[in-house]
């Protein structure tokens, strides 16, 4: 299953972090810069998985930010991997050309695109309009106010 | 009261919202915590107001400070306030905040039971939703407990976005209040069938994780997951079910069979690399349970492996590797480029990879290739771990893979000139077993040894400590010991008197003045025969009563006493050559004897001799305890078991010899009667006891165009090359032998992929034999069964019983997969809807003859003959059906122009070729005949006959059936891989002429109809993109057939393109069949 996932730039900013397994809240800043420059120390042809204490890390680059997911050892890392890249698209469909900043400005709603694609730590929707429809639905009732 | 409400939102106005909160923090980069500080103490503030609006607002800015690693527990009771208001928008900023920062301890939780149970059962989806989301984040034991029947009602809600929601949030519930489990758990299940995929996905999911706890519990889902598989497009949720599959396979054999085709099929037609891995681990995991040996699918794992690359391909094939070498042997080329990869936890798993896959084969070219990157390697550490590699690669299993010791000599002589590595002892007792075991070999190697002495300056040139220089030790005692194979000892005896070896550490100074003197004694030897050189053998003896007082003075005990001895003796021969005596016969007799390699358990083999008891006492044991031990029995432990042991233990090993001898004879009766236990042959029997048995192994001498002699340090490469035109030699005169034989006998049913494929294993012929067999035994040991068993066994031997005994299983396999396929057959006769099962042709019909009880049947598999472009090679399985003794079928076919049965020289163009064998009432057994063929344009049928001679009791009956063989287009081709990039120069290159096909009313999904191709045309897929594959295969005249596969709506369009449009149009047409047939 997934633990967390994060959402961190090159400086090491958290981005977002979404925690499936409980981890003391004191504990999550130390966990992410350990995780975060696990990552960032490794090249580009390097490999996409690395195994991290008694879990592995699955994280994708885009730009400036990284993408990384912390999951048990029975997950398929390959699918984890594929999951990253399918809600940057979808993050990509709702903000049209997502950056950092988007992400930023609009936690609250990548949070709700979050949990619509993963609740539990399992994934629950993949397909991109379906996971988009209650925040588009809220987005209108929103412009009717 | 409304103006409240204003005030309230035009403060909202100037309020920060979260998108300011952010600018702010990043225009306050020095004091960011300054001017968080202040935030902090704002959103205090806007908390204290009534407004749920701003209240959501700073609530919302909470979150967002929480991430960065504030503490914001301190608004707890805020967020429950936030989470329980009536507008959606408010209540997910409260909920999303309540998921990030509410854990189980958190104590207002107890607060929200009423709230969540409310929006649970809210009319709006959404409210619900979140709800459902947010509870998965922060639900405790008790929300648990109190929620679960709420949650459990919600799984049989009407939107599908709920139920799904609901499914998944019950883990988490099982997992905090387990009772709830058995009642939710009817429920679940009906959940895997639900319309809707997102649903069916989550109990997937949940049931997934449940059973990875305890899969035993969930085999029973078996069936209904089985379904979902064949039926489910969603990769994840495919990966997630194929998971528990894996889980569930060891617990049931069963079903790991049943698996493999839908996973095979899966494996052909994804183009995901997650489902294409995580078939693969199924896959490896369900043969592993299986553990037998499937051919057919090892084939289909190689497919998906040339896909997958590095870590996660490398860590599969590692285990792979474990149950099914061969598969893996063909990607050595992949495997060696990891070699060169940057990341070195990828080459150290790429080296262990390798130590598995060497086969006699690419022994030489896998080590070939490791030498160039232990040139290449920079860093001692990784070139001394290849170095062992090789090695390890090498020697593994007594040298099993070795063909050419003299290739391997070079090899270690090669890997002599690294620096500063730290194996030299490893490479000297290489060099040591090597020359001892292989004596076919000794001449070479002390060839090459005597150069090294005479190098040695090379080697220890390097004045710090080398550990090198231990090979010296391996030389200076290979060229002593076998010193009659010296072409010029005296010059050696030179080189190893030199002064600089002084300065080699001292062990390795002590061999080389021991050695010395065996050389001196072959070198007076070899004067000896002629008079006239006398002042040689005493130049000889000056010259080292000359060099050897410097060792004399060695620090080095073990070298100075070594020194002086000899010496002495020398001065003392030197005295005798002065009276003109003849000296040499006694020299040598200091040195006389071979030495024999001691086999491992000789120890073990010694008979005891008689009358001794090992178990007696040497003395009586001592008195006082005897009288003691009255008092002492109660308590004492040791005592008792003293005790004990001396009265029962002679008692039981009579009683266990006595039985032993029993169970023997038992056991030997019963391999007797045992047809598969393939008992020790004699010879190899003979060979054990004498313990000698060299002179009965055949030397294969190499006939080298180069002289042996190489000045300076040898080549291993050139073995390379002279091992290629050895095996090809080798390899013409099987033929010409195998030829001879199919011509006596005709073709037996051997393995069918046997002809077709590259050379195999048992066809390479070792230049050298390991001399192992001749490992000393104590003279009367004697040999049991359990040798057998043991891994130091003489390799020779126990890899040929293995390798017998597999091949008897392997046909025995075939054998039962014919028959089934045949059974098929049988029964889709009249339908004809499986006629192509064997994704071959049609074979012969089966005629009933004349005579109702007797019939037979056959069957056949068309294949080409990959080695040859003009040879197809026919398989045909025949069955006595009938209850009468069946002999002397003889099978004839009327040739054609371009298709010809081949027949033995010297037969007539008419003549039948006679079956090897005769078939008693229900058995079937397997004949292969070749054909040539000349163009492999047109399909072909060929009418023939098969006469038989049907013997009952009292009678026999010659009968006669005739039969057309269907040689199709799709029998020429053969299943050949290619890459994306190769396949699109391919296309580019503008050779291939085009045509398509369209077949209507296609209704199986876009996989199965790729496998159906990749299948029954021997195609393989490309790529996959979507509804849109490319595919290929080649024909074994090596024309390329490309396919391009579309669907829409039950139409599949193929686009094909291929070099020679006559074979396209008809391998086109062929397929179409196929899909007509279904």
């Amino acid at each position: 299953m997934i633990k967390f996932l994060l959402m961190v730039n090159k400086q090491g900013q958290t981005r977002l972090s979404k925690y499936y397994e409980k981890v003391d809240i004191g504990k999550r800043p130390a966990l992410e810069a350990d995780v975060v420059k696990g990552c960032l120390s490794r090249k580009k042809e390097q490999c996409s998985f690395v195994e991290y204490k008694d879990f592995k890390l699955v994280y994708r680059q885009y730009a400036a930010l990284f993408i990384v997911v912390g999951i048990s050892d029975t997950e398929n890392e390959l699918s984890i991997y594929e999951l990253v890249h399918n809600f940057v698209e979808v993050l990509d469909k709702y903000f049209g050309h997502v950056s950092e900043l988007d992400i930023m400005f609009n936690l609250d709603k990548v949070h709700i695109i979050l949990d619509e694609m993963i609740q539990n730590g399992h994934i629950v929707e993949t397909n991109r309009n379906r996971i988009l429809a209650p925040l588009l639905a809220l987005d209108k009732m929103a412009e009717a106010h | 009261m409304a103006l409240k409400i204003v005030k309230g939102s035009i403060d909202r106005m100037f309020d920060k919202n979260l998108q300011d909160l952010v600018r702010g923090i990043r225009n306050h980069k020095e004091d960011e915590a300054k001017y968080i500080s202040t935030c902090i103490d704002e959103i205090k503030q806007e908390l204290k107001q009534d407004n749920i609006a701003v209240k959501a607002n700073a609530v919302c800015k909470l979150t967002y400070l929480q991430m960065l690693g504030y503490d914001v527990s301190w608004a707890a009771f805020n967020i429950v306030e936030v989470m329980s208001s009536s507008k959606f928008t408010y209540k997910r900023i409260g909920y999303l905040a309540a998921s990030q920062c509410f854990h189980e301890s958190t104590d207002v939780i107890m607060l929200t039971t009423n709230q969540i149970r409310k929006d649970l059962s809210s009319p709006n989806q959404y409210d619900t939703g979140v709800a459902l989301t947010g509870l998965s984040c922060f639900v405790t034991p008790d929300l648990a407990r109190d929620l679960a029947n709420d949650i459990m009602t919600l799984m049989s809600h009407t939107k599908p976005y709920i139920r799904k929601k609901a499914v998944l949030i019950m883990y988490k519930v099982f997992l905090k209040y387990p009772e709830s489990l058995r009642p939710a758990f009817p429920r679940l299940k009906e959940k895997l069938e639900d319309p809707d995929p997102g649903v069916q996905s989550a109990a997937v999911n949940v049931i997934c994780e449940l059973a990875r706890r305890n899969p035993k519990n969930y085999l029973s889902l078996a069936p209904l997951f089985f379904k979902l598989m064949t039926s489910s497009t969603n990769n994840w949720v495919l990966i997630k079910i194929i998971k528990l599959f894996g889980a569930l396979t060891p617990l049931e054999p069963r079903l790991g069979k049943k698996l493999i085709e839908p996973l095979t099929n899966l494996i052909h037609s994804t183009s995901a690399m997650s489902l294409l891995y995580e078939c693969v681990n199924t896959v490896i995991a369900v043969l592993i349970s299986l553990s037998s040996g499937m051919p057919n699918h090892s084939a289909s794992i190689q497919v998906s492996l040339r896909s997958i690359q590095h870590y996660l391909g490398l860590l599969a094939m590692s285990k792979i590797l474990k149950t099914h070498p061969k598969s893996v042997q063909s990607h050595k080329d992949l495997i060696l480029q990891c070699l060169d990869d940057k990341d070195e936890s990828i080459r150290l798993r790429a080296l262990d990879l390798l130590y598995g896959m060497v086969s006699k084969k690419n022994l030489m070219e896998i080590v070939k290739k490791l030498m160039l990157h232990v040139d290449k390697a920079e860093g001692t550490t990784y070139r001394d771990e290849l170095l062992t590699k090789i090695i390890d690669i090498c020697s593994q299993s007594n040298y099993q893979y070795i063909t050419n010791f003299e290739w391997y000599i070079s090899i270690l002589v090669e890997l002599t000139r690294l620096e500063g590595t730290r194996h030299g002892h490893l490479i000297a007792s290489q060099m040591l077993d090597v020359a001892i075991r292989v004596k076919a070999i000794r001449a070479f190697a002390v060839a090459q040894m005597a150069t090294l002495l005479d190098n040695a300056h090379l080697l220890t040139g390097n004045t710090q400590r080398n550990g090198i220089c231990e090979v010296l030790y391996a030389a200076a005692w290979i060229c002593g010991e076998f010193s009659e194979h010296l072409e010029d000892p005296l010059s050696t005896l030179e080189a190893m008197l030199r002064p600089k070896v002084a300065t080699l550490p001292g062990h390795i100074q002590a061999v080389y003045v021991q050695n010395a003197a065996k050389l001196f004694a072959t070198v007076l030897r070899g004067q000896e025969g002629a008079p006239a050189d006398r002042t040689v053998a005493q130049e000889t003896s000056q010259l080292l009563i000359d060099r050897l007082p410097l060792f004399v003075q060695s620090a080095n005990l073990e070298v100075q006493e070594r020194a002086s001895c000899i010496l002495q003796l020398v001065k003392y021969i030197q005295k005798l050559q002065q009276k003109d005596v003849e000296v040499a016969e006694e020299v040598t007799a200091l040195f006389a004897g071979e030495l024999n390699p001691v086999a491992p358990k000789a120890q073990k083999k010694v008979p005891v001799p008689e009358g001794l008891d090992l178990d007696a006492w040497i003395n009586e044991p001592p008195s006082e305890s005897e009288s003691e031990d009255e008092g002492r029995k109660p308590k004492g432990k040791a005592v008792f078991a003293k005790e004990e042991s001396k009265h029962t233990k002679p008692r039981y090993t009579e009683v266990d010899e006595k039985e032993l001898a029993k169970r023997r004879e038992v056991r030997k009766a019963e391999q007797a009667n045992n047809p598969f236990y393939i008992k020790a042959s004699p010879s190899s029997q003979k060979v054990y006891q004498d313990g000698v048995g060299v002179e009965h192994i055949p030397v294969v001498q190499i006939d080298l165009s180069v002289p042996l002699k190489v000045p300076g340090m040898p080549m291993s490469d050139q073995y390379v090359k002279l091992e290629e035109e050895r095996r090809q030699k080798d390899k013409a005169d099987k033929k010409k032998k195998d030829k001879k034989k199919r011509r006596e006998k005709g073709e037996k049913g051997r393995r069918r992929k046997g002809d077709s494929g590259p050379e195999s294993e048992e066809d390479i012929t070792p230049a050298h034999m390991v001399d192992i067999t001749t490992e000393e035994m104590p003279e009367n040991a004697l040999p049991s069964d359990d040798d057998e068993k043991d891994p130091n066994d003489p390799h020779k031997k126990s890899s040929k019983h293995k390798k017998k005994k597999q091949k008897k299983e392997k046909e025995e396999k075939e054998k039962k997969k014919k028959k089934k396929h045949h059974h098929h057959h049988h029964h889709s006769d009249g339908a004809g809807d499986e006629s192509v099962q064997n994704g071959n042709v049609e074979e012969e019909e089966p005629l009933p003859v004349s005579n109702q009880s007797s019939s037979i049947y056959s069957m056949c598999d068309i294949q080409g003959n990959l080695q040859d472009g003009s040879q197809v090679v026919v398989s045909v399985i025949f069955e006595n059906k009938c209850d009468s003794f069946i002999k002397a079928m003889e099978f004839n076919v009327l040739d054609s122009l371009n298709s010809k049965l081949q027949r033995p020289e010297g037969a007539g163009p008419h003549d039948g070729l006679t079956v090897p064998f005769q078939l008693p009432p229900g058995i079937s057994n397997e004949a292969r005949f070749v054909f040539s063929v000349q163009s492999i344009v047109m399909p072909q049928k060929l009418k023939g006959t098969l006469t038989f001679i049907v013997k009952t009791d009292d009678s026999s009956t010659h009968e006669k059936l005739d039969f057309k063989l269907h040689f199709t287009c799709t029998s020429y081709l053969i299943t050949t891989p290619c890459y994306s990039d190769a396949y699109a120069k391919l296309l580019e290159s503008g050779d291939l002429k085009g045509s398509s096909l369209k077949l209507e009313g296609v209704s199986q999904p876009f996989h199965h109809l790729l496998a159906r191709i990749c299948f029954h045309h021997h195609f393989s897929v490309v790529e996959r993109i979507g509804s849109c594959a490319s595919m290929y295969s080649r024909s074994i005249q090596g024309h390329h057939v490309c396919l391009l596969v579309k669907t829409a709506d039950q139409t599949v369009s193929i686009d094909a393109k291929c070099d020679e449009p006559g074979l396209l149009g008809n391998v086109l047409d062929e397929i179409k069949l196929t899909f007509s047939q279904c």
